[in-house]
């Protein structure tokens, strides 16, 4: 039976990479309870922070279905950019999908938005299986790390808003600052790897991104 | 709080995945120390998820939902860890390389007071422990490539400028320093580094084979 998807009302109309999820059909299981998922299509926002939080909540099967049709595409094209092959794409996107099933109780959306903590899992499942080397993090329960004083909750930009801007800003980049940037996080390359890859000195790599970055920090903080 | 951090391509990179594991461990132990480079880190990290949303569509072959679903109920989920740290000169992830507390570091001495102990990482930086006595110099060195270096306790001075804990000094090629620990007690630092230090003076030179540094 095919349930056809059409809330999509917490998704602004202005972008468009994630709304068409909401208007591809879902091909539930026999496990899922239909009903229940359509209430929740209906009363809830379909977006990826619910999702995670029914998987983290309830192990919602039919949240994690959807979850992955949105991601998985996405997903596996990040993979193969880095030069896994078809089948290698499939079973670390898998993998990915699978961490956000079982880590889904740490997803903390006034940290990251849903799609950037997903490209955080997929990220480090990349380094590991492509270079075999850990990806030192600090640990946010260890009493030496040095905490900040707190902002007030509206000093802190909605997280929808952030990636919203964000977007637009990348849209803005010259393109050999866009470059560099899609470089370094679609492929995860070193600043060797870039400038070999573009024949660009290395100095020109790191000033490329420099330049864009800090551009990208003073605009946030200069938000009104 | 910290006063000197990493450049920018460093704080992108790292956020990218870019980074080698040395490298990466430095950053990682400046970000433990360092409220606003964590704040850079999760801005940046948004550009991944920016870019992933935006990535090209590319839709597997064949979706085997029985078997995606029965892989559901293999896993489990995780709870998140409530692993107890005790305070440290180290902050986490740095401990975990060095495996023991600051007494009971294998210190290998190379001249004037000062101690080294390499870090096993993954890839081709090197990084290193120093502990630098009260008011001593380091050897005059040059670089062919960046060089890390993070205060952990004490402090030093590189020209007018003063690291103290939390600090990160991010030097590059072609550029010649001389740190000096403060005079107030030994300086422990981390130091990564892409390739081999060259100092300036003949005798460090001559023992650079047999030292590692």
């Amino acid at each position: 039976m095919n349930i056809n998807i059409t809330s999509s009302s917490a998704i602004q109309p202005d972008i468009a990479s994630l709304s068409d999820f909401s208007l591809r059909k879902c091909k539930p299981h026999p496990e899922i309870n239909c009903e229940r998922h359509m209430n929740y299509i209906q009363n809830a926002a379909s977006d990826a922070n619910q999702l995670i939080k029914l998987i983290a909540n309830n192990k919602d099967k039919a949240a994690f279905m959807e979850l992955y049709q949105m991601f998985a595409p996405r997903l596996r094209s990040f993979m193969l950019g880095k030069g896994a092959d078809e089948f290698g794409a499939d079973e670390l996107v898998q993998e990915t999908l699978l961490s956000v099933w079982r880590k889904g109780a740490s997803f903390d959306p006034q940290k990251a938005s849903a799609s950037t903590w997903i490209f955080t899992i997929a990220r480090n499942l990349r380094i590991d299986r492509f270079r075999s080397e850990n990806r030192p993090q600090p640990d946010p329960n260890d009493p030496s790390l040095v905490r900040e004083p707190e902002l007030l909750a509206d000093e802190k930009i909605e997280k929808q808003q952030q990636a919203d801007m964000i977007r637009k800003y990348i849209k803005m980049l010259p393109k050999d600052q866009s470059e560099v940037v899609h470089l370094a996080f679609m492929e995860s390359l070193s600043h060797q790897q870039i400038s070999d890859r573009l024949q660009i000195p290395l100095g020109t790599v790191k000033s490329r991104l420099r330049l864009s970055f800090s551009k990208l920090k003073s605009m946030m903080r200069n938000m009104p | 709080m910290s006063m000197h951090h990493p450049r920018d391509d460093l704080i992108l990179s790292y956020s990218a995945g870019g980074l080698g594991e040395s490298w990466s461990l430095a950053i990682a132990a400046h970000l433990a120390l360092c409220p606003v480079c964590r704040d850079d880190v999760s801005l940046a990290e948004e550009i991944g998820g920016v870019l992933l949303e935006d990535a090209k569509v590319d839709p597997a072959h064949t979706l085997d939902w029985d078997e995606i679903l029965d892989r559901l109920d293999d896993v489990g989920s995780d709870l998140p860890h409530d692993k107890k740290f005790s305070d440290s000169m180290f902050p986490h992830p740095l401990r975990d390389y060095i495996g023991v507390g600051k007494e009971q570091i294998p210190w290998r001495m190379i001249g004037d007071g000062v101690g080294q102990h390499l870090i096993e990482t993954g890839d081709s930086g090197q990084a290193r422990l120093l502990k630098i006595p009260a008011g001593t110099a380091l050897p005059e060195h040059g670089h062919s490539g960046r060089e890390l270096t993070l205060v952990l306790s004490g402090s030093y001075k590189d020209g007018v400028e003063k690291f103290a804990r939390g600090d990160m000094g991010d030097v590059d090629q072609n550029s010649v320093h001389r740190p000096i620990a403060g005079s107030e007690g030994e300086c422990i630092t981390l130091v990564v580094t892409d390739s081999p230090v060259k100092f300036k003076t003949l005798l460090p030179k001559i023992a650079q084979p047999f030292i590692k540094i």
